[in-house]
């Protein structure tokens, strides 16, 4: 394993890398977060990936690493000592969540996520909060109520979403290592368009205690790094039951690093890779299409088998996804009310007061939420009426089972599924942003592995042809199917090294000058 | 308004039963706050029943497991498999805005209640439903005349209450009652109140709104066959409130069908000074809670042999436990329901157990004891006297160490807190006198006296020796056993009795 010069950028180097020149101290973790807080310093204003940096909580965490292994105690963690970007939908007891809503401005929370302790507990420095979609609504983090986030690839471009700080900030070496979540695609799409790594787990595969619910069926934690391994050993730590949520699984985490180092000794040998037929052709981008053409050359010359499969449900995944995410959204999103925590708008505009509670409510949800947030609460509150849940809900859930059952039949066939991430490469900010249609098409590959609840990870996978932007070759497991998931991912990761002699994160551009 | 027996000639009244249980678990219905009564405002919170953004319930095992027991004590079946729904609306002291609550899937079906309505005639009440949900926080409104929303300054919230593990049980609709139906509404909730308590699931304070009941009432003309609208009177909050709200609203439909109106569906206040119930919310609309499943929490799947096991280990039923118990004391109806509506059932078990046969304990408690709580204005429970000391009182009475005025003396005594009945006894000097020698003097002297009567006696007139027993008897203060004064009297005349 290659270690860290103390001359090296150390923004560069991979949350593995960082962790063993920790351990060994070669390097102080307090020295590691201060180059990660400069580099945040010197490029945020552009990238604008953070909504609050927490500079000396992150220093201090780093200190009492440094301290912890200066008296001989072994890590807490492999990754201890790493600095981390936190999406601001997890909850930091004392640090402002805001999960991108004015409505939440100012709230310090009283108590920490699961994620938040285990982190903690890992000896991961917590950087900051990073930026997202309001409530993670959104593909683009252009729905912040704090304003957009931009790809280091183009700054005129968007980084996906809702996850767009999260990625924005590993592409801009702001941090190694960050936490998203992935409701429709939040984790995989932002990936896909900054040329990262993020995972899904399997739903209930790591606690959702403390994460602001957008979508409790479909909402899944998950590690996003620049490497197949980082991103392993960062699921590692986050993963495993809580038994303070009820849906989380019952199990172990599983040892997703093992199965990385298996990919990168054994690559893909004698296994079965399913391309889903329904997920490419018509609306994907010529280079997305062909980057993916590429990567599935890539993995049949690493030995592996790969076959087609047939999932004739999928293309009702956009339309059910898009009843039952509003649908609990709208419900979830009730109690921001004004009454407990947040913002409360208690006078009309011409500054006379509200009298009634009802009232209060209404005036402090119409003020403190976005357009976004409004038209889901609209959509799921009509979807959930009476007259209509049946003919709406109720056939999203009868939709959901299906894909499900296509998902099971595809896995008699295959050991995990591939298609592109994202349908197309960073489009510019503002491009969509009228079209909620349009912006919604881009979770189109990534929405049927969230119904059906399956573990699904994005790896960079090239540079598409005719934007010059970075493309992402989505992988799917079967339900607890992590392991052949991260195989797969580690072993097309080390073929992609081998064949170009780089890896993707190492070429963003556009912050090359800040430097 | 029409009179009640009147209105009751012309209508049929259809009743639906909704009450509330607080159940007494240790915890609340999907968090670890403590399940407390009490406490200051907004002391017993967490994130999850404030429902702070991140915040996910799970459930409590042991509120499953209350309303399971409640669900075979009301032989109901008990699900296979039952979700949790979200009940959507806005409140101020509904910290999700969605109240946790069953809706399609409750845990229990399909049961029946059987009720005594005092007289000996038992009313099946079939049961649609026993559910889990959970309360919501308190809101007090100040500033306003009525204690009400309307009017007030500005309002406090308290959210010890909030995620209060509850119970709904819901009857199906009563028929069949005629002018019984107050008198069944009552011995419903009574019934249920004593059921609650025996299984220990509930404190079942009315007073406190650990139990409380909505009335749902409707007429249907007599032969007309079809249900009418029906009303809904919310949290009445004592046993005689449910049957005087139930009578009430039986009279105030009855009024308004008869002169050519119609009931409108509303939900009603009832005022206990008045005995009346007054229009609350209508409801021209059906409200739409917008239900669907809780995605936060996994279906709860009670195990069959823990349900068995559950079946098999419930307390004996408290109308089983009455008719074995009267069976057992050989009382009458009459004495049984007397003893019950006393509340004293209890007390006469503990008393026997002490020692004291079933009729001693029954007639300290149902009429001496009874008689002094009146005095007071308290329940036979609340007297400063114990069970064991009625059964010691009465163990004296027997061995003849007190005759029965005495016992009564001793037992004032305890009420006065004079400490245990032999303190009572020896404090007060009211130990019968058994002692021949000073008896002997005391009936000389008496016979002395009356000399008369005393030749009387001699020459056979064996209906005197009373008003010599009774001067011996008033001598001693009442201390003499007077069946000894008798025979003393006699030998000391030579007398044969």
């Amino acid at each position: 394993m290659s270690t860290v010069s103390p001359s090296a950028d150390l923004t560069r180097q991979t949350a593995a890398n960082l962790a063993t020149a920790i351990a060994s101290r070669e390097v102080s973790a307090v020295e590691v977060t201060r180059a990660h807080l400069d580099r945040i310093e010197a490029v945020d204003a552009d990238v604008h990936a953070f909504l609050h940096v927490s500079g000396e909580q992150a220093l201090a965490a780093a200190a009492a690493v440094d301290e912890s292994l200066q008296r001989g105690e072994a890590p807490a963690s492999p990754l201890a000592g790493v600095p981390l970007a936190l999406k601001d939908i997890v909850v930091q007891q004392g640090v402002p969540t805001t999960a991108g809503s004015k409505i939440l401005e100012g709230w310090l929370p009283p108590y920490d996520a699961t994620v938040t302790q285990r982190l903690v507990a890992a000896g991961i420095v917590i950087l900051g909060k990073t930026n997202l979609d309001e409530f993670a609504m959104g593909s683009s983090t252009e729905n912040s109520a704090y304003g957009p986030t931009r790809n280091p690839w183009d700054l005129t471009r968007i980084p996906g979403g809702s996850g767009g700080g999260s990625a924005a900030a590993l592409a801009a070496f702001e941090a190694p290592l960050a936490i998203g979540t992935d409701t429709g695609g939040s984790i995989r799409q932002p990936a896909s368009v900054t040329g990262t790594v993020g995972a899904k787990p399997t739903y209930g595969g790591v606690s959702r205690y403390g994460v602001i619910a957008l979508a409790s069926s479909l909402d899944q934690v998950g590690p996003c790094a620049r490497t197949v391994l980082d991103t392993a050993m960062l699921h590692e730590v986050i993963a495993g039951h809580d038994p303070r949520d009820s849906t989380s699984i019952p199990q172990p985490a599983p040892n997703v690093v093992d199965a990385v180092r298996r990919g990168q000794s054994d690559g893909v040998a004698g296994m079965r890779i399913g391309i889903v037929k329904q997920l490419g052709g018509d609306g994907y981008q010529a280079g997305v299409s062909e980057s993916f053409a590429q990567a599935v050359a890539t993995l049949t010359a690493a030995g592996a088998e790969i076959v087609e499969v047939d999932c004739p449900h999928f293309e009702y995944g956009l339309a059910a996804y898009y009843l039952i995410l509003p649908s609990e959204c709208s419900s979830n999103l009730a109690r921001f009310d004004a009454m407990r925590y947040g913002l409360r708008v208690e006078q009309r505009p011409d500054g006379t007061l509200i009298e009634s509670a009802e009232q209060v409510m209404a005036a402090t949800r119409g003020q403190g939420f976005g357009a976004e947030v409004k038209r889901r609460i609209m959509l799921g509150t009509y979807a959930l009426s009476a007259g209509y849940y049946d003919a709406y809900y109720g056939s999203a859930q009868k939709v959901r089972t299906l894909i499900r059952q296509d998902f099971e039949r595809a896995y008699e066939q295959a050991d995990v599924l591939i298609s592109p991430s994202s349908p197309v490469t960073a489009f510019a900010i503002g491009e969509k942003v009228d079209d909620p249609m349009a912006m919604y098409l881009n979770d189109l590959a990534t929405i049927p592995g969230s119904l059906a609840g399956i573990p699904a990870m994005s790896v960079p996978s090239g540079i598409a042809s005719d934007t010059g932007l970075p493309v992402g070759l989505q992988i799917m497991g079967p339900a607890l199917g992590e392991l052949p998931m991260y195989r797969v991912a580690a072993a097309f990761e080390a073929a992609y090294l081998a064949e170009h002699g780089t890896l993707v994160p190492d070429l963003a551009p556009a912050l090359e000058g800040a430097k | 308004m029409i009179d009640f027996d009147e209105a009751l000639e012309l209508f049929d009244p259809v009743m639906g039963l909704e009450v509330h249980v607080e159940l007494g678990t240790a915890t609340k219905m999907f968090c670890g706050c403590p399940n407390a009564f009490g406490s200051a405002p907004n002391t017993q919170v967490c994130p999850v029943c404030l429902a702070l953004p991140g915040a996910m319930p799970t459930v409590n095992a042991q509120a499953v497991e209350f309303a399971t027991l409640i669900g075979l004590a009301l032989n109901c079946e008990i699900a296979q498999l039952c979700r949790f729904s979200r009940k959507n609306y806005f409140y101020p002291d509904m910290p999700k805005n969605f109240q946790t609550s069953q809706y399609d899937e409750p845990i229990a079906s399909n049961g029946h209640l059987d009720v005594d309505l005092g007289d000996g005639e038992i009313f099946r009440v079939e049961i649609e439903r026993a559910h889990m949900e959970e309360d919501t926080g308190k809101s007090t409104h100040v500033g306003g005349l009525t204690g009400r929303i309307h009017g007030a300054e500005y309002s406090l919230l308290d959210y010890n209450r909030a995620g209060v593990p509850l119970v709904e049980i819901v009857t199906k609709p009563i028929v069949g009652t005629g002018k019984s139906a107050p008198v069944v509404a009552r011995a419903y909730v009574a019934a249920l109140r004593d059921l609650l308590l025996t299984l220990g699931v509930s404190d079942v304070r009315m007073d406190q709104g650990s139990l409380r009941c909505d009335v749902n009432l409707s007429l249907m003309r007599k032969d007309a066959g079809e249900f009418g609208t029906r009303t809904e009177t919310k949290n009445v909050n004592s046993l005689r409130s449910v049957e005087r709200a139930a009578r009430h609203e039986i009279s105030r439909q009855a009024g308004i069908l008869e002169a050519g109106g119609t009931i409108v569906l509303e939900t009603r206040h009832f005022d206990e000074t008045t005995g009346t119930t007054s229009s609350g919310r209508p409801k021209e609309t059906a409200e739409d809670y917008r239900y669907f499943p809780e995605p936060d929490l996994v279906p709860v799947v009670p195990d069959r042999e823990w349900v068995e096991k559950l079946r098999a280990g419930l307390p004996e039923l408290p109308w089983l436990r009455r008719a074995r118990l009267q069976r057992d004391w050989g009382f009458t109806d009459l004495e049984m329901r007397d003893l019950v509506a006393a509340d004293g059932v209890v007390l006469v078990e503990k008393t026997v157990a002490a020692g004291a046969t079933p009729a001693e304990a029954r007639s300290w408690w149902n009429a001496y004891l009874g008689q002094r709580a009146n005095e007071r204005g308290v329940t036979l429970t609340e007297l400063p006297i114990t069970p064991e000391q009625v059964a010691a009182v009465s163990a004296l009475v027997r061995d003849g160490a007190l005759n029965a005025k005495l016992a009564r003396q001793v037992i004032d005594g305890v009420l006065a807190g004079e400490g245990e009945p032999q303190d009572v006894i020896a404090a007060r000097g009211l130990a019968v006198v058994s002692d021949d020698a000073a008896l002997q003097t005391a009936v000389d002297e008496a016979l002395a006296a009356q000399p008369a009567i005393a030749e009387k006696i001699r020459s056979g007139k064996l209906q005197a020796v009373g008003a010599v027993v009774g001067a011996v008897m008033k001598a001693t203060r009442g201390q003499a056993d007077a069946g000894r004064v008798r025979e003393l009297v006699l030998t000391t005349l030579g007398v044969e009795g």
